[in-house]
């Protein structure tokens, strides 16, 4: 962790920029980033930014010259399964990395953590959940509910009051990141531009290409220790094209459960094929464990919307064909 | 007279990076940390006012730090201490106590003798201090 402070610079009147970035890990961390996370060039770009930022702020302060920290809350918006907890969960270890947290643990919390139920049960309840995030990083998932617009007696108003008071006077102790849906998030801050203006990084996450959630799948198997074959890999593509198209379509998060879903079809297939297979066949995904779904009859696949989850799965059809 | 209750009460009032390294100790043992407050330090007075709740999961000692300089804010002419509090017993039992802020004017404690029957004598202390209401303690003079 010395390896910023350890440049010796004093009071000189040069200094060596690219010596910091080798000491530091920016590079390293950057490079992490770029081979576990498909595509999301803005976020990237972003985390570039916010790096080469801190590292100049550093040289600066070494220099003599003084500034305030930067701040550094965050508002992560963008469609469901576009990785925005996934960057979140990254971030407190890179802002740990670049030195500006001092510890890097990540505290998640939801509006029920915030936000208590009876008056006077707000604020020690939020009080003691930025706490815990000091020195870290403090990730507020679905930030939108904590307002309520319907009800003026809500208690999120509060826990809304409080986490700005932090925001704007700890700033050095920590980072509060928001996330949740692009719309709703729009809509919450029209009702609260306080706080809108104290986050700095605004980061919208776009949808992925095809190219990319090819990608996301490829990364996922991997990791799961299975394998597309050409056929496969062909009937993955057609499927992802039918499934886009579908409503409900949740980027890489839709491309996971239809990993899942695949690997049920697959460890089926070899249940009642039964007899001796070599062990690739364990890792390989046929052709034929893909076009078994329901996407490529035109129907919605295993796939349903919350709320009315229980009552499709219980029909006899969505047994058949998972 | 300088009140001595708990540890490092014998050293030098401790520097407030000592008290923010001591808090770290504490944190890294997953001791819960809190901060009481009182201006009648009498030594069998043991349970002081507590400042805010005890704070579980805490992970920095600047969470810590800063209540401690919120208490001193409101508090300028009491004692303030921190407790360590360590759960491995299934109970909340003190492991370190330390006092981190006191009244620029400690006057001390007087000795008091009561005669009782026969020629016993029992002894016990005071607080000077403590004539005073609450409040009004230890403010200056």
């Amino acid at each position: 962790m010395e390896s910023l402070t350890g440049v010796p610079l004093g009071v000189k009147d040069e200094v060596d920029v690219g010596a910091s970035v080798r000491q530091s890990l920016i590079d390293e961390t950057l490079r992490e980033l770029d081979a576990e996370l498909v595509g999301l060039k803005p976020v990237k770009l972003r985390i570039r930014q916010i790096a080469a930022l801190l590292l100049v702020e550093r040289l600066r302060e070494q220099a003599g010259l003084s500034a305030e920290p930067p701040s550094l809350h965050m508002c992560f918006t963008g469609n469901p399964g576009t990785g925005k907890t996934t960057v979140a969960l990254r971030m407190a270890k890179i802002l740990h990395r670049l030195e500006y947290v001092r510890r890097g643990h990540l505290v998640v919390a939801t509006r029920d953590d915030l936000v208590g139920q009876y008056v006077g049960h707000t604020a020690p309840k939020t009080k003691e959940v930025l706490q815990k995030a000091v020195g870290g990083v403090l990730f507020i998932d679905e930030a939108y509910y904590l307002y309520r617009a319907e009800n003026e007696r809500d208690y999120g108003q509060e826990a809304i009051e409080i986490l700005l008071q932090f925001m704007e006077n700890r700033r050095d102790d920590l980072v509060v990141i928001l996330a949740g849906y692009k719309d709703k998030m729009d809509r919450f801050f029209q009702s609260n531009p306080g706080l809108h203006s104290r986050i700095a990084h605004h980061i919208d996450f776009p949808d992925y290409s095809l190219e990319e959630l090819m990608d996301i799948a490829d990364l996922m198997m991997r990791r799961q220790m299975y394998a597309f074959d050409d056929e496969s890999r062909q009937a993955f593509r057609e499927y992802l094209v039918l499934r886009i198209r579908q409503a409900h379509f949740a980027n890489a998060r839709s491309v996971r459960n239809a990993i899942d879903r695949m690997r049920l079809r697959q460890a089926v297939r070899l249940v009642e094929q039964a007899g001796r297979i070599p062990k690739e066949e364990l890792a390989r995904i046929d052709a034929v464990d893909i076009r078994q779904s329901r996407v490529f009859q035109g129907r919605p696949d295993g796939e349903v919307p919350a709320g009315d989850g229980a009552a499709a799965q219980c029909t006899p059809e969505a047994k058949d064909s998972i | 007279m300088r009140l001595t209750q708990g540890t490092f009460s014998f050293l030098p009032d401790l520097t407030d990076e000592q008290v923010e390294r001591q808090i770290q100790y504490c944190l890294n043992n997953g001791w819960s940390l809190g901060v009481e407050y009182t201006d009648d330090p009498h030594p069998r007075n043991s349970l002081w006012e507590m400042w805010n709740l005890p704070m579980f999961d805490v992970l920095d000692p600047k969470a810590v730090m800063h209540e401690v300089n919120a208490c001193r804010k409101a508090f300028p002419n009491h004692y303030i201490k921190v407790n360590a509090n360590n759960s491995t017993r299934g109970r909340e039992t003190v492991a370190l106590s330390f006092i981190v802020h006191r009244p620029a004017h400690e006057p001390g404690f007087r000795l008091e003798r009561q005669e009782t029957a026969g020629r016993t004598v029992r002894y016990t202390i005071h607080a000077y201090a403590a004539d005073r209401p609450s409040g009004a303690r230890y403010n200056g003079e």
